[in-house]
């Protein structure tokens, strides 16, 4: 066997690709339900939402550019009215769809029409394995809604669909029981990381995973394995030890991105601000040109320093951790990721002025419904849970030179 | 990820006499690094790492067998071995498929 070449997969992936791997589409910020950690603030639509046309031809550069597949969202994308349009569009074209969805609109008809397609993949959302605790976070009935969705995908024979889960301080305990819903449905579990982005950053303090449900969490992904799926969000557990499946690397601008409804392309589905706005799919180049060339996606594929984390002994296993997470946290991008398993995202926030984080670039939500609010802790006597997101590249293989490499994106929130 | 397996028993399954060819729900995007593959029915996505590797998953349909399409490489015995382990796993994964006689 010849030795390995010089030049990694996962080197390569952090200089760039000519096209992304897979990319998140949020298609509307229109949304039925106004979940309180909502990472991108949707809830009303917004009236400059790319028309049917647009949305084409966008769908007919990524087949140019062969993006085999996008991960659809929102809002709640089946609430757009030519959604269903659009995902034949878009199959048709040999790119492929899945979309994220709370299950509103998954009838059984729906549910049988999903089934017999195999370019299209379905993920429900799902923050509580009860509904007690997913009410709270994602609004009343809305636990229901997605057990009905998904029992009308399995009763149509829609069998690996994702069951996707947002990891929180009140759901990180029910691990077990998310599983065993997946099990029960005939899904596949995705645990992903819980970003203080959108109205995430309004309830990130009382949500997000404490020091012991992470180290928690991380012994459960290594006994699971490739089983669960991740979105390669947890890489910054890595610095507990071994990696985990997936390709451990922060994919934004290199290798995933966001366009948001109004054609806005950003780094990552998890930074909705200006200062990760790399262009618009309305630009003259459209999205080819800003994939290409914009500024901000050149700057993302240079070497990065690892500034204050160069010393750490851990900075290989876990990169510095989330740019959006430090960024909506006030933290600077080349030092500790808040939840910092080391501890040195808390020594750092503490420097951090009060109220000096950014704040999002858009908001969206409705008006009069429910309010970001902090959630309180005497939902369940269950300890905490947690579980995430999940990963465009999850289930790929690496072939040719056999190395510790995974799955990709999970930046790209796929 | 699936770290590719060392397993003979794949390679046993696969039939290097046979005529191979790329699945046809299966797109292939050339990198610098080799190549993507994403299987529109499977869902799955594939890194090859290896040029010649993609050389050889392309141009397997212009050959009446993988062993022909591997020998064309001009590549030495233990590469050959290595190409066809990794056209094993491809198979093993229905990123390649048999061509049957009418698509031959």
């Amino acid at each position: 066997m010849t030795a390995p070449t010089a030049t990694r997969l996962i080197d390569h992936f952090k200089l760039g690709l000519d096209a992304p791997i897979c990319l998140t589409w949020e298609l509307t910020y229109a949304c039925n339900l106004s979940c309180v950690h909502c990472l991108s603030s949707s809830g009303r639509r917004d009236p400059r939402e790319l028309t049917t046309a647009e949305a084409k031809a966008v769908i007919d550069e990524l087949e140019r550019m062969q993006v085999f597949y996008v991960n659809i969202g929102g809002g709640e994308p089946t609430v757009r009215s030519d959604f269903w349009e659009l995902v034949d569009y878009a199959t048709a074209h040999k790119v492929g769809v899945k979309f994220s969805t709370n299950g509103v609109k998954i009838t059984p008809e729906v549910a049988a029409r999903l089934a017999a397609s195999d370019y299209v993949d379905v993920q429900i959302s799902l923050d509580g394995a009860t509904a007690e605790v997913n009410d709270h976070v994602r609004g009343p009935g809305s636990y229901a809604t997605a057990m009905r969705a998904m029992a009308n995908l399995k009763n149509a024979g829609f069998t690996g669909f994702k069951l996707s889960v947002v990891c929180t301080r009140q759901n990180v305990g029910q691990l077990d029981e998310f599983k065993a819903i997946a099990d029960t449905y005939g899904a596949q579990l995705r645990l992903t990381r819980l970003r203080p982005s959108g109205r995430g950053a309004d309830v990130w303090d009382e949500l997000h995973l404490l020091p012991h449900q992470q180290k928690e969490l991380y012994d459960w992904l290594v006994a699971h394995g490739e089983d669960v799926l991740t979105g390669d969000s947890f890489f910054h557990l890595a610095a507990f030890g071994d990696a985990l499946p997936g390709l451990n690397l922060c994919g934004a601008g290199r290798v995933v991105c966001l366009i948001d409804p109004v054609g806005d392309v950003y780094a990552c589905p998890f930074a909705i601000h200006e200062n990760f706005l790399a262009g618009s799919v309305r630009d003259a180049g459209g999205f080819h040109g800003v994939w290409r060339d914009s500024a901000l996606f050149q700057e993302l594929r240079q070497p990065q320093t690892g500034g204050a984390c160069r010393s750490c002994q851990h900075y290989d296993a876990c990169q510095g951790g989330c740019m959006a997470a430090k960024f909506f946290t006030g933290l600077p991008l080349d030092g500790p990721d808040p939840e910092c398993v080391q501890g040195y995202g808390e020594s750092a926030l503490a420097g951090v002025v009060a109220g000096s984080a950014p704040k999002p670039s858009l908001d969206h939500s409705h008006r009069t419904e429910r309010k970001p609010r902090p959630v309180t802790l005497t939902l369940s006597r269950r300890p905490p849970a947690s579980a995430c997101d999940e990963s465009p590249l999850a289930g790929f293989e690496v072939i040719g030179q056999p190395s510790g490499s995974g799955c990709a994106s999970g930046a790209c929130g796929c | 990820m699936t770290a590719v397996p060392e397993s003979p028993a794949v390679l046993d399954r696969f039939d290097l006499d046979r005529a191979w060819g790329v699945h046809p729900s299966v797109a292939v995007r050339p990198e610098p690094f080799g190549a993507l593959l994403y299987h529109f029915g499977t869902r799955r996505l594939s890194f090859l790492k290896d040029p010649t590797l993609l050389a050889v998953v392309t141009t397997l349909s212009d050959h009446p067998s993988a062993r022909a399409a591997l020998a064309a490489t001009g590549a030495d015995v233990a590469q050959q071995r290595r190409l066809a382990r990794a056209l094993a796993t491809l198979a093993s994964t229905d990123m390649i498929t048999e061509r049957t006689e009418a698509s031959s």
